[in-house]
């Protein structure tokens, strides 16, 4: 299985005792674009935090393949756009990977920096405080960033949000250069158009996997009806979640995904 | 020249009491203005206060056990200190308390243990004393010890800068790259304890936040980059150091709250005249660029 980035193992994450993701099963394959769709509530960003390990399973687990590297772009960043820092000081944080805490930026590393910022169209905005960026312009700023990174997996929870219609165009390109350098990308999205014209797979989601696989079969309609009878608030009382109760088979066949029932999954 | 010379010069020539407050009080500001600037910037300017309410029991302690010394009343308030930092701490890592409440809470019971300790054996003079600290009285072993806690203070935050920032800056990016977010946090509160039991020495358990969190105040409104808001910060210190030490000898004033008075004039100056203070923002703001 070299070929797989990320296999998700019973996985089970939540907050509390009530899991937002339900024993996901499954593999994301090594330099795919996947989309992650579902209703609010469903367990996207759940999923991402979850992936890139700031959310510790209830049960089963996430696994890496060795030396994948991710980068993160959360929906809400717990960003101090108050802090005194300059853009370059912001996407310069991505460099740490590369320099950790204590090695030296050199000239290379801030033409990088630069590059990054050209390449999301913010050329010549190094010297402006963070606070005096626009919504969108500071969501290219975390893109360039991001890039700068320079993971193997990327994991962008709803990138496209308070942005205008250009700049999710420029966005997607860059996503498709990720692509094209067979670099593994997940993205949250919740424009279904979006999704069909520019995403070759997605994985839909309502707590449990609802379909998942390539992108124009995944988005059905009878899918999509079904992910949005999901009900999206908690039981307080919901019976305990037993191994035996989920012998449920998830019906995409792509990512050929097989069930661990011995972990012993359990939603304590 | 003369009365300048007797102004500004004479008072550190001439008396030694003088000289070693100067030299401890500049160190002090070392130190402690750049972790001001950063609780300044992480919303924790009242933790700071908080914290130096903290020290009291530890300092209390030793106190008790052995008068006015000066050894064991710091390294009582450094353990209080710390116990307070990683508790308060943990509570708001691991619970969903924030750390305004959990600290709050800490220091509240620790301040009561203090007063109450002072109380059992002290009189309030001696409560004064450790309070508001004796700065013109600093002996070679208060400086060494302010000495080490400076130098150890600046090798960390050299080290730890860029995490330090980025911990301030995107917490959950940090958490996304690397393991250091909480242990940096953790390091972060052992400098300010260190610092704050430096100061009492000099300033006392009230004063010693006020020569820490006013020139980080005060640098706020000069600059938008950490970097030189740290190293202003710093200057700043240093001035009301050596003015409220000037003010205290000429005036006969308490020298703690002479030199956390002068820090709170350049306050008021940098709120009206800061680049980013009221009077920049209020008038020359009504003239803008064309893009």
């Amino acid at each position: 299985m070299t070929n797989t980035c990320l296999t998700f193992r019973d996985l089970t994450l939540g907050y509390g005792s009530h899991p937002a993701i339900h024993h996901l099963d499954g593999t994301i394959r090594k330099g795919s674009l996947t989309a992650v769709v579902g209703a609010n509530g469903s367990g996207k960003s759940t999923l991402m935090k979850g992936i890139v390990g700031v959310l510790k399973p209830m049960a089963g687990e996430v696994i890496r393949a060795p030396g994948v590297r991710a980068a993160y772009l959360p929906q809400q960043s717990e960003l101090d756009r108050s802090f005194p820092a300059r853009v370059v000081d912001l996407v310069s944080l991505g460099l740490w990977p590369r320099r950790g805490l204590l090695g030296r930026y050199t000239k290379e590393d801030r033409d990088d920096v630069s590059k990054a910022l050209m390449a999301v169209g913010l050329g010549g905005f190094e010297k402006r405080p963070i606070d005096t960026l626009s919504g969108g312009q500071l969501q290219r700023t975390l893109f360039a960033r991001v890039l700068l990174q320079d993971a193997d997996l990327i994991l962008l929870d709803e990138p496209f949000n308070a942005v205008d219609a250009k700049t999710v165009g420029d966005l997607i390109a860059l996503i498709k250069r990720w692509h094209g350098e067979e670099r593994t990308i997940m993205v949250v999205v919740h424009d279904l158009d979006l999704v069909r014209q520019n995403f070759p797979e997605t994985l839909l989601l309502a707590r449990q996997p609802i379909a998942w696989g390539e992108t124009r079969e995944t988005l059905k309609p009878e899918n999509l009806l079904r992910a949005r009878r999901f009900h999206e608030a908690w039981e307080e009382n919901a019976p305990w979640c037993e191994p035996d109760e989920h012998a449920h088979g998830h019906d995409h066949d792509h990512h050929g995904h097989d069930h661990h029932h011995g972990v012993g999954p359990r939603a304590a | 020249m003369d009365t300048l010379y007797g102004l500004f010069i004479a008072p550190f020539a001439d008396f030694g009491f003088m000289q070693r407050a100067l030299i401890g009080s500049l160190m002090l500001s070392l130190g402690a203005c750049p972790i001001g600037v950063f609780l300044m910037l992480r919303r924790m300017s009242l933790s700071g206060d908080a914290m130096a309410h903290a020290i009291l029991p530890g300092a209390a302690a030793g106190f008790l056990f052995y008068g006015l010394e000066i050894l064991p009343m710091t390294i009582g308030g450094l353990i209080a200190g710390v116990i307070v930092a990683l508790g308060a701490g943990a509570v708001s890592r691991f619970t969903i308390q924030r750390e305004d409440a959990s600290m709050a809470a800490f220091y509240l019971i620790s301040l009561a243990i203090g007063v109450l300790m002072v109380s059992i054996r002290g009189s309030s003079v001696d409560l004064m004393h450790v309070l508001f600290g004796t700065v013109l009285a600093l002996n070679d072993e208060a400086l060494t010890l302010i000495g080490g806690i400076v130098t150890v203070t600046l090798v960390s935050l050299a080290i730890f800068w860029r995490a330090l920032v980025a911990e301030c800056l995107d917490p959950l990016f940090l958490r996304s790259v690397s393991r250091l977010g909480s242990p940096v946090h953790f390091i972060f509160l052992g400098l300010v304890v260190l610092n704050l039991v430096g100061g009492f020495q000099a300033l006392g358990t009230l004063l010693s936040v006020g020569l820490m969190m006013l020139p980080a105040a005060a640098a706020r409104f000069w600059t938008v980059r950490v970097e030189p808001m740290c190293v202003l910060a710093v200057l700043i210190g240093f001035a009301s150091c050596v003015a409220g030490l000037l003010l205290s000898y000429h005036a006969s004033l308490p020298s703690g709250p002479a030199i956390i008075l002068s820090a709170g004039v350049v306050y008021f100056a940098s709120i009206l005249f800061g680049t980013r203070g009221i009077l920049r923002a209020r008038i020359i703001h009504h003239r803008h660029r064309t893009a």
